[in-house]
């Protein structure tokens, strides 16, 4: 569980300590790890909300774990965004055994001399910040394999 | 279908482009439709439907507003919204509406007021803290997630989809990234109506504000504001004009517009690639030709990045063939298949409801033979192409009029 020194006052509260991010982020089944919601008819996977599958139309799903590691398939390196976001940042998609996942590069240096198209990388998580009760919100990305988790 | 089911674009015009501070989307409109009007010798009274698009103020109805400056003339007006590819889209409205033999003319037009709107794309959901985490929205997320699980912005969006394409073929770097904007800021320096004319040195604009690796700013779309609009008719109604109309009319000889089809990854990061390879494939068949005939095309260089992808997704070179394509000399003026010598939306600019309309334009320009020092000799053939995220791609070929 991962508490700030500012979470300690709370930390008698009922309030649950951390939340994902995002739903298909999970946190307290085992090892952190994304879930999709994958058609029961032709295997196709989402992770948002579903109303039916894109690919046959069929309506039935099932949730299902991705995997942790996977190979950068792109990148950018994002210098100029809204305001209010910390620049500069990795953004890219990650080929998790065949699951396609947008996320952040995190844990290494945002130039191009420290990021390759292809290369292996894994999930990682981290908090993004604090609410009132003191929650944690949990972010996630993904981080080259062998570097050092700060 | 018989040669009097033909659709031709009768007339076409496009506004400068660039910072029109004294007017508004309505008076840019307005000027385009009217000189469009003219240019096929035709008036609001001839006109029997009418498409139109203004993507920032899409629910403003930029259709009826133009008819209160233009002419009232109580035709159906469509108004249309489809992101980038909104002048296509409005084009292939008219086409239809002709096609179906409801009007015998009909009329698009695209506006947009960009100049000075920054970044487009990014932000979403604001990331203020909240009182407490709640999980909202399609993913139940807590907070914004634009900049935390990846990137909304379009320079972002588009970088990826190039160094993707880099991935799967090789071959591409940053410097041919920005190869491909100098090709097109050279071309625009022949073009009086493009935005910036300016030519840029390789070393410029790799040197120049990185916005999203490897995007620089001069390999980014140019936010400007301008309309470009067109009248087209059907080759029965074309026989019944003057010779000189029949002489100047180009055929639209293939009209498409496709969306993605599902496949792995495509609402991960958009998949820019299937939906115009699809549109190009389809049309090549209505209009019985292949990419070899094609004397120039104008695709949809939102960022040099997405310049690459294309040549392969419009099937100007073999599959995994678009880095050997440009580093052939092949799309520059004076190669085999001219892209962009409007100097593409990198320089020309992208007033986004205008852009699909104003490649339209472009090609028409050179196969009328009107297109100045920037005229391609001989040009019989060209295809434009567009494409909005979400996504939509319209592809138009056009020929040269025999008459
Ligand atoms: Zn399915």
């Amino acid at each position: 569980m991962a508490m700030t020194d500012t979470d300690t006052a709370d930390a008698s509260t009922s309030a649950p300590a951390q939340i994902p991010l995002v739903d298909y982020l999970v946190l307290d089944d085992g090892e952190p790890h994304l879930v999709a919601h994958e058609c029961t008819s032709c295997g196709a996977r989402f992770f948002d909300h579903r109303n039916g599958c894109a690919s046959c139309f069929a309506t039935d799903f099932t949730t299902v774990p991705v995997a942790n590691e996977g190979t950068l398939r792109t990148f950018t390196i994002v210098a100029f965004a809204a305001p209010g976001i910390p620049v500069p940042f990795v953004a890219g998609v990650v080929d998790c055994d065949g699951t396609s996942v947008r996320a952040n590069v995190v844990n290494t240096e945002p130039d191009p001399e420290h990021i390759t198209v292809g290369m292996p990388v894994r999930l990682t998580t981290f908090p993004i910040g604090d609410d009132a009760n003191g929650t944690a919100a949990i972010g996630f990305g993904y981080e080259p394999t062998g570097a050092v988790t700060q | 279908m018989s040669a009097s089911d033909d659709i031709w674009i009768l007339g076409i015009n496009m506004t400068k482009f660039g910072k029109h501070t004294d007017r508004d989307a309505v008076d840019l409109a307005a000027e385009a439709t009217a000189n469009a009007l003219a240019d096929g010798g035709v008036t609001m009274a001839d006109i029997g439907v009418l498409a139109a698009g203004n993507l920032m103020n899409a629910g403003a109805g930029i259709g009826q507003q133009l008819q209160k400056q233009v002419g009232q003339t109580g035709i159906p007006v469509y108004n249309v919204a489809n992101a980038c590819a909104t002048g296509a889209t409005a084009l292939r409205t008219a086409i239809m509406a002709v096609k179906s033999g409801e009007a015998e003319m009909g009329l698009a037009v695209g506006v947009e007021k960009l100049s000075g709107a920054g970044l487009l794309g990014g932000g979403g959901t604001p990331r203020s803290e909240k009182e407490n985490w709640e999980p909202s929205g399609r993913f139940g997320a807590v907070t914004g997630t634009d900049g935390r699980i990846g990137t909304n912005t379009m320079p972002g969006v588009f970088a990826q989809i190039g160094m993707e394409y880099g991935h799967r073929y090789g071959g591409t770097s940053f410097e041919l990234f920005a190869k491909i904007s100098e090709k097109n800021h050279a071309h625009s320096t022949l073009n009086p109506l493009a935005a910036y004319q300016k030519q840029f040195t390789l070393e410029e604009i790799m040197g120049d504000l990185m916005i999203s690796y490897p995007n620089t700013r001069p390999m980014c779309s140019a936010n400007c504001d301008g309309a470009a609009a067109a009248v087209v008719t059907t080759g029965a109604k074309l026989k019944t004009l003057s010779a000189e109309q029949q002489r100047r009319a180009v055929k639209v000889a293939a009209s498409v517009l496709t969306t993605d089809p599902w496949e792995e990854a495509c609402q991960v990061l958009p998949n820019v690639n299937t939906l115009t390879r699809n549109a190009a494939t389809t049309a090549y068949e209505q209009a019985g030709i292949g990419p070899e005939d094609l004397d120039l095309v104008e695709l949809h260089d939102c960022f040099a990045t997405a310049e690459l992808v294309h040549y392969d997704n419009l099937l100007l070179c073999p599959e995994g063939g678009a880095v050997d394509f440009f580093e052939s000399g092949a799309p520059w003026r004076d190669g085999s298949t001219p892209v962009n010598v409007s100097g593409g939306l990198q320089s020309k600019g992208h007033p986004i409801s205008a852009t699909g309309l104003a490649n339209i334009w472009e090609v028409c320009h050179h196969l009328r033979g009107e297109a100045g020092d920037r005229q391609i000799e001989g040009a019989r053939v060209g295809l434009a192409h567009v494409i909005g995220l979400g996504s939509a791609c319209g592809v138009h070929v056009l020929e040269r009029s025999a008459a």
